[in-house]
């Protein structure tokens, strides 16, 4: 596209978005404040479980659309743990290895023979969604299931400047998912096993012919997706709840995150969560019947202008 | 050109994926395989011979079930069964229309079925009062069907601009989103509860909503599909589209404008899943977000997949037997089980048989059959395409 026109697409997107914020932080700061601290824990939470979702579909090409179901199966064994042990941290940590075992059993028995059938790897992840998310209603009831956050992150935290207090679990959601993210970036770039996968990624024929165990590192690869996908459960049961619906909408949030950032790249999957994130939360703010909208905008818009997402590259 | 570019040039487009397997999902060949042989009649005039040539007794034997079925079953079995599954096998015809012969599996074929019964309901008549327009059915129908082809063509353009399995993602994410739109906004759609009592209009003095008159005008909706898409398969548009569905990149060489017959096919898949939304909010009385929900989204491609993707006739088959299902399961599985018995079995057919019904067919008749069969099975697997897990 030509200077003039990425002035012109810049001014027009860009141009209501910025009176749009001038006008929200003159009428009420408080607001304002408060939307952009919500949208970016949200967008934390987002970032969590598409991350995995877009590192499965960035090496093996796979639409894994029983994301939702994995992160609601972690986050319901998350509850029950946490129930029983009382330690938060427990909870995590089964939440991520029950998603994470789920999963290398369905790469290991099922995906493995479909290679290069991704519509067909498509499908059965659509039933194992469905079979799985039944299996989980019949277990745990149709009512909502609250987690409560650990006693150290109880309770709101005073004294901030503008907002006054907020709550202090929401708060830690930030630095969460920036370790979350500064952890899977060091995974990729400085372990043998990342840079196989971002080879794998790049060109999945190559990395079969310089004799790497491909089904290994698919394996640990969608191991670590669907681990990634029950985390963000048991960090979403305290936030949001546990309720047969949550799957859908933990679904619809990681394929727009992938699609607006970009396949495969993790980094891509930040800025799409942050600008996902921040447009749900301001929508369901500032014009609460239409939120939904502002995502449907969002995905138009990308769809029109990068297909590939911001950050994605041709396969 | 690096290794996975040209991989990618050679290989491009759904043939490479092999799914289904036997890649020559829903082609009769283009023209007659044999020439016209003698007739019992050789001065017979024109029309004779190609009804001779092309309709068999199956044809007949199948059209007469149709006929006299709801003049034999019960009310029930008419409305219930018989019209719902052609309604929704018209829907998913049009899913089957994209996947199989244009090789682009969409998930919001519902999606623009919901919004042609959102428009009927909106502008027609229905039980809100404050948001229904009340205007004539004979314009509320054909506005309805025109707005909803063109969601589904916007949809559609919105789409094509990626490759193959990215198209499930995007209309799966823009029917979910529309699922949500319709749920928060209450102006417009009613949110939850949707819209009640929308109904069939009162036409030449019949009731359209009975059984029997209902029946016939769904069958008379589902035949138009059934032979439209029968037709555009053999038509130069259709073959074009199947050429596209196998390797876009070759037919985008060979000057054809791939993004616009890709669009186009999005047109008529829409046209045909507006008339089974009209039909199916007809059938239902109501529209509500549930029935542009995701689990309705997923039903009409379990439908398509399980009648299989081959040919047109597959999607009514799957959703006889899924509509079966829905009605007689309970007295089987507990009634809350049901997605866990339709989940389970469309795992079981993705795994075991990814052609469907259709497909399961074909092999029995492979395997018991005679050798005109046979001959037809062979000459449709691809030639070597030999698949790295080999099976099946």
């Amino acid at each position: 596209m030509s200077r003039f026109w990425r002035w012109f697409w810049g001014i027009v997107i860009g141009g209501p978005i910025a009176v749009f914020v001038v006008w929200a932080l003159a009428d009420n700061t408080r607001l304002f404040s408060v939307t952009l601290l919500n949208g970016l824990t949200l967008a934390s939470l987002y970032f969590i479980v598409a991350a995995g979702f877009t590192l499965v579909f960035g090496l093996m090409r796979n639409v894994n659309l029983a994301h939702g179901s994995l992160y609601l199966l972690g986050g319901y064994l998350g509850y029950v743990v946490a129930e029983h042990t009382g330690w938060w941290v427990v909870a995590l940590a089964v939440g991520f290895l029950a998603a994470a075992i789920v999963g290398l059993a369905m790469q290991v028995s099922i995906f493995r023979f479909m290679q290069g059938q991704d519509l067909r790897q498509t499908m059965v992840t659509i039933g194992l969604s469905i079979v799985i998310a039944d299996l989980l209603l019949w277990t745990f009831g149709g009512q909502v299931h609250q987690l409560s956050p650990p006693g150290w992150l109880d309770g709101p935290l005073r004294g901030i400047p503008v907002i006054n207090a907020y709550s202090k679990y929401r708060l830690a959601l930030l630095p969460l998912g920036i370790a979350i993210g500064v952890l899977l970036w060091l995974f990729l770039n400085r372990t043998r096993v990342g840079m196989l996968i971002r080879a794998g990624v790049d060109d999945r024929g190559m990395l079969a012919a310089s004799g790497v165990n491909v089904n290994l590192v698919f394996a640990i690869t969608f191991a670590i997706g669907a681990g990634l996908a029950g985390f963000g459960g048991v960090v979403g049961a305290v936030e949001l709840s546990m309720v047969p619906g949550e799957d859908v909408r933990l679904l619809l949030a990681s394929l727009v995150v992938v699609i607006v950032g970009g396949m495969g790249s993790v980094v891509g999957a930040a800025i799409g969560a942050a600008i996902l994130g921040v447009a749900e939360t301001f929508g369901l703010a500032y014009a609460p019947t239409y939120s939904v909208v502002f995502t449907f905008v969002i995905l138009v818009l990308v769809l029109a202008f990068r297909p590939r997402g911001i950050l994605g590259r041709p396969a | 050109m690096s290794a996975a570019q040209w991989r990618k040039a050679m290989n491009s487009g759904a043939a490479a994926q092999a799914w289904p397997r036997q890649r020559r999902a829903a082609t009769e060949p283009a023209v007659p395989a044999e020439a016209p042989a003698g007739y019992a009649d050789q001065n017979a005039p024109a029309w004779r011979k190609w009804i001779w040539q092309r309709v068999s007794a199956r044809h007949v034997l199948v059209l007469a079930f149709l006929i006299v079925y709801p003049l034999v079953a019960t009310p029930f079995f008419t409305f219930q069964i018989g019209a719902q599954s052609l309604a929704l096998g018209l829907i998913a015809l049009s899913l089957m229309f994209l996947g199989g012969y244009g090789g682009m599996v969409s998930l919001a074929q519902m999606t623009v079925a919901g919004i042609a019964g959102y428009m009927v309901a909106i502008f027609g008549v229905s039980g809100t009062a404050e948001i229904s327009l009340g205007w004539p059915w004979w314009v509320v129908v054909p506005l309805a069907l025109a707005i909803a082809t063109v969601c589904g063509t916007l949809i559609g353009w919105l789409s094509v601009r990626t490759e193959g399995i990215y198209t499930i993602m995007i209309t799966l994410a823009i029917g979910v989103a529309f699922h949500y739109l319709a749920l928060q906004n209450y102006s417009v759609f009613n949110g939850f509860q949707g819209l009640q009592k929308v109904y069939p209009p009162e036409v030449f003095g019949l009731n359209w909503r009975d059984p029997l008159p209902f029946y016939f005008l769904v069958l008379a909706c589902s035949l138009a599909g059934y032979f439209l898409v029968k037709y555009l398969a053999r038509s130069p548009f259709g073959i074009v589209l199947q050429g596209i569905r196998d390797n876009p990149r070759r037919m985008n060489a060979l000057g054809f404008n791939v993004t616009a017959h890709r669009v186009a096919a999005y047109a008529v898949a829409g046209l045909i899943a507006a008339v089974g939304g009209v039909l199916l909010v007809w059938y239902n009385g109501l529209i509500t977000p549930g029935s542009v929900g995701t689990s309705w989204l997923i039903n009409i491609l379990i439908i398509a997949v399980l009648g299989g993707v081959r040919h047109p006739i597959g999607p009514f088959l799957g959703a006889i037997v899924f509509v079966l299902l829905q009605n007689f399961a309970i007295d089987v599985f507990d009634r809350e089980r049901f997605n866990l018995v339709i989940g389970g079995m469309f795992l079981a057919i993705v795994l075991f048989s990814p052609d469907g019904l259709l497909g399961l067919w074909a092999r029995l008749a492979a395997r018991f059959g005679d050798a005109n069969a046979r001959s037809r099975i062979s000459t449709q697997r691809p030639a070597s395409r030999v698949s790295p897990t080999g099976g099946l």
